[in-house]
């Protein structure tokens, strides 16, 4: 199919540009970008005159559940919901079951993707045989079927030892590594320690539990040279620990979700278990220091952690709730909101969910560029609309937004030439 | 004054003047106690659940008293009896009590949280008698109607608050309730035990019981929380009882006119000595009859009453 998008504003951060442009996407990929391209045997012209048009997003961390939690978030449904939140390429986390640990399943969730997915999805193998921290899983053989990164998410490789190995191991296949910050014996609880724990009698989660991690995985990386990423970083002392390290040794990045910067551990004291996600939501002074971290390109990327729950998982007591944020469909809205408050400028907002991820992934998407595979976005940076999680494409309802006006939506989601979203009022 | 609040989950959402309120309604309910018929029948026709997920005596038996010298239903649901053992949840459990209409349910839960849930599900007033380490509201109302009845007033009294603060919500609850008058709260026990940030409340730390109790008009002694690992947070209850068990010496320290309380259960010779439990200073039996009235008081408004 030949598509051409009239008369949008490109911002595409790859190739630092942010003007009005054509763009003509032929087959799978975009021929060509001008001024005033010819609409002449296009089978589709769209109107894009006050719009945005993008890099499809990337997401180095959701869960898709599948297989094995399939009452949660299908392959299917939670590429369409990524789809409709603007994203083209996401990365799905090992915790699977069973775990992603080897070829078999990996090449499962690529066959699944195939057949059922809306947009591009990369796994993400386990660093260990089902996450137990004990033994190496077979990351050569997931990278072979299809395997862009290693993570034990959900938890820390607490072995230092082991995590060492992987890294070097990591190394041969240029797999990226995410770590998830977390000490284990510090963090039995669930929610920020301080003003939140101490009001709601919640057991406490101290920042310290994902500090001495973080600072502990990069000491490792930096040990064997290998580049690291630090995942859902939240707290003040782990963006100074990125910002110190990073200036020693550079192949550290990291990055945070948009719920570290839009909500306060003040969320939690209502006992809404939707507010419940690990690590914690922290406190004004972590939201103000993540914000900072952004803007300093500290913080490299944005990723939602998506995870989605059924309603079981949280009608229950704060403490037995499942942790998570279903985010794929709220990601771009809430992003936005740090152009709008004069955090980023809109081009280095989309670097961080376009163009680094790509980097850290390996990955030839994330740029608007002839010749490039066709995967972009058009949204509105405008319009207004109100989080209705009832309305949500993920199975997944968690979100702690329902309700909240928000501005800027995604309207159009192209993925190798195809249209596999359009919003209802887009025309 | 009316009473505005469907449910009581905590004193932290009182104002001043609804506790005072609260406390003048449980002065009024108090004599009937003493008659020699204990019962009104102010709540004829009124059903009252007390849902227990936790182990307690004197706070279940205290809102069972409480809800039948007022003429109500009560209906008493422990965690061994219950459905619980077969995996239902409490919003289940929640919403099948409400199918049989009961006016008010009463909750203990072991996790903070648990009575704001049924609230957010249920029509039907909750009442919190204590869930994990956040409140146990009724007991601070009845510690401040103790305070007041002893002491007269609330205003300028200083309180000393001794034992695992951060696993205690008995502290929570009587330092968001003090607070809201002008008293001066000095909170004391091993660091181990202060939760970070407590000064934020108000307060003043220190891990000095001798230095704790010094001109004080309220000595509140609470017990090591062993079912939520308090033991974890020092060597031994040997040792804590040798630098934290409140002696003599220690009362001697006080206001001449200091008054001891104590939540209970207590554990004898670990932070209250025999002497000081059992001697002319202390109000723990007081502590006990008035939760009744205090009980009384808090049912009888949350069932539509008014004073």
């Amino acid at each position: 199919m030949t598509i051409l998008i009239k008369n949008g504003r490109l911002v595409d951060p790859a190739s630092d540009r942010d003007e009005r442009v054509d763009i003509l996407i032929k087959g799978d990929s975009v021929e060509k970008i001008g001024k005033k391209l010819s609409g002449a045997g296009a089978e589709r012209i769209i109107d894009a005159e006050g719009l945005v048009v993008a890099p499809g997003l990337i997401d180095v961390h959701t869960h898709l559940r599948e297989p094995g939690f399939e009452w949660k978030e299908t392959i299917r449904t939670g590429t369409m919901a990524a789809a409709k939140g603007g994203f083209t390429s996401v990365v799905c986390m090992a915790n699977t079951d069973p775990v992603n640990d080897n070829k078999a399943v990996t090449e499962y969730i690529m066959e699944r993707a195939r057949a059922q997915g809306v947009v591009r999805v990369f796994p993400c193998g386990a660093v260990t045989k089902g996450l137990k921290g004990e033994d190496l899983s077979e990351m050569g053989e997931m990278h072979a079927s299809g395997a862009v990164a290693i993570s034990d998410d959900g938890k820390s490789v607490g072995n230092a030892q082991l995590f060492l190995k992987a890294m070097e191991y990591a190394h041969l296949f240029n797999l990226a590594i995410i770590c998830h910050c977390e000490e284990e014996t510090l963090s039995h609880g669930f929610v920020h320690e301080g003003h939140a724990s101490l009001l709601s009698g919640l057991d406490p989660v101290p920042s310290l539990a994902e500090e001495i991690v973080a600072r502990r995985d990069i000491a490792l990386a930096a040990y064997v040279n290998s580049p690291v990423h630090l995942t859902h970083i939240s707290t003040a002392g782990t963006v100074r620990i990125v910002r110190e390290e990073k200036a020693r040794f550079p192949k550290v990045t990291a990055d945070t979700c948009p719920h570290y910067f839009t909500l306060t551990e003040e969320a939690t004291l209502a006992y809404d278990t939707s507010t419940k996600v690990n690590p914690p939501l922290r406190s004004a002074a972590d939201v103000a220091a993540i914000k900072e971290g952004l803007r300093d390109a500290t913080i490299d990327m944005i990723a939602t952690d998506h995870a989605p729950h059924d309603a079981i998982s949280k009608d229950v007591e704060f403490n037995l709730a499942s942790s998570g944020i279903s985010g794929l469909e709220t990601a771009l809205a809430l992003s936005l909101a740090l152009v709008e408050e004069g955090v980023l400028d809109l081009k280095s907002l989309l670097r961080k969910m376009t163009a680094n991820p790509a980097r850290l992934l390996n990955l030839p998407f994330g740029q608007v560029v002839a010749g490039a595979p066709a995967d972009l976005i058009i949204f509105s940076d405008k319009a207004e609309w109100t989080v209705d999680k009832d309305a949500f494409l993920s199975k997944g309802k968690n979100t702690p937004f329902h309700g909240m006006k928000v501005r800027g939506k995604n309207l159009m989601t192209i993925v190798a030439g195809r249209i596999v979203y359009t919003d209802p009022e887009f025309k | 004054m009316n009473w505005i609040h469907k449910d009581l989950l905590g004193v932290r959402d009182l104002s001043r003047e609804e506790i005072l309120f609260l406390l003048d309604t449980a002065d009024s309910f108090r004599d009937i106690s003493r008659r020699d018929i204990k019962k009104v029948p102010t709540l004829r026709g009124k059903t009252i659940i007390t849902l227990f997920y936790e182990p307690s005596t004197r706070t279940r038996v205290s809102f069972e008293i409480a809800a039948k010298r007022l003429s109500a239903d009560t209906i008493n649901i422990s965690t061994s009896s219950s459905s619980v053992v077969k995996g239902e949840t409490l919003s289940d459990m929640g919403r099948n009590l409400q199918s049989m209409r009961p006016d008010v349910i009463v909750i203990r839960h072991n996790m903070p949280g648990a009575p704001h849930l049924l609230s957010k599900i249920l029509d039907c007033s909750i009442i919190n008698a204590g869930d994990g380490a956040h409140e146990h509201p009724t007991q601070a109302l009845l510690d401040l109607f103790t305070m007041r009845e002893k002491k007269e007033t609330l205003d300028g009294l200083k309180i000393a608050i001794v034992g695992d603060i951060a696993h205690s919500r008995v502290a929570r609850s009587n330092i968001f309730a003090l607070k809201k008058f002008n008293t001066e709260i000095t909170c004391c026990a091993p660091p181990t035990m202060i939760p970070p940030g407590l000064e934020e409340l108000g307060v003043s730390v220190t891990d000095r019981l001798g230095e704790a109790v010094v001109d004080k008009d309220v000595i509140m002694m609470l017990r090591i929380q062993k079912e939520r690992g308090g033991t974890s947070y020092i060597p031994s209850i040997r040792e804590y009882s040798s630098f934290y068990c409140l002696s003599e010496e220690h009362v001697g320290l006080a206001r001449k006119d200091v008054i001891i309380m104590h939540p209970g259960p207590m554990n004898r010779g670990v932070e209250i000595s025999d002497r000081v439990a059992d001697g002319a200073f202390s109000v723990i039996l007081d502590q006990v009859e008035n939760g009744v009235a205090v009980r009384m008081a808090v049912l009888y408004l949350l069932s539509g009453g008014e004073s």
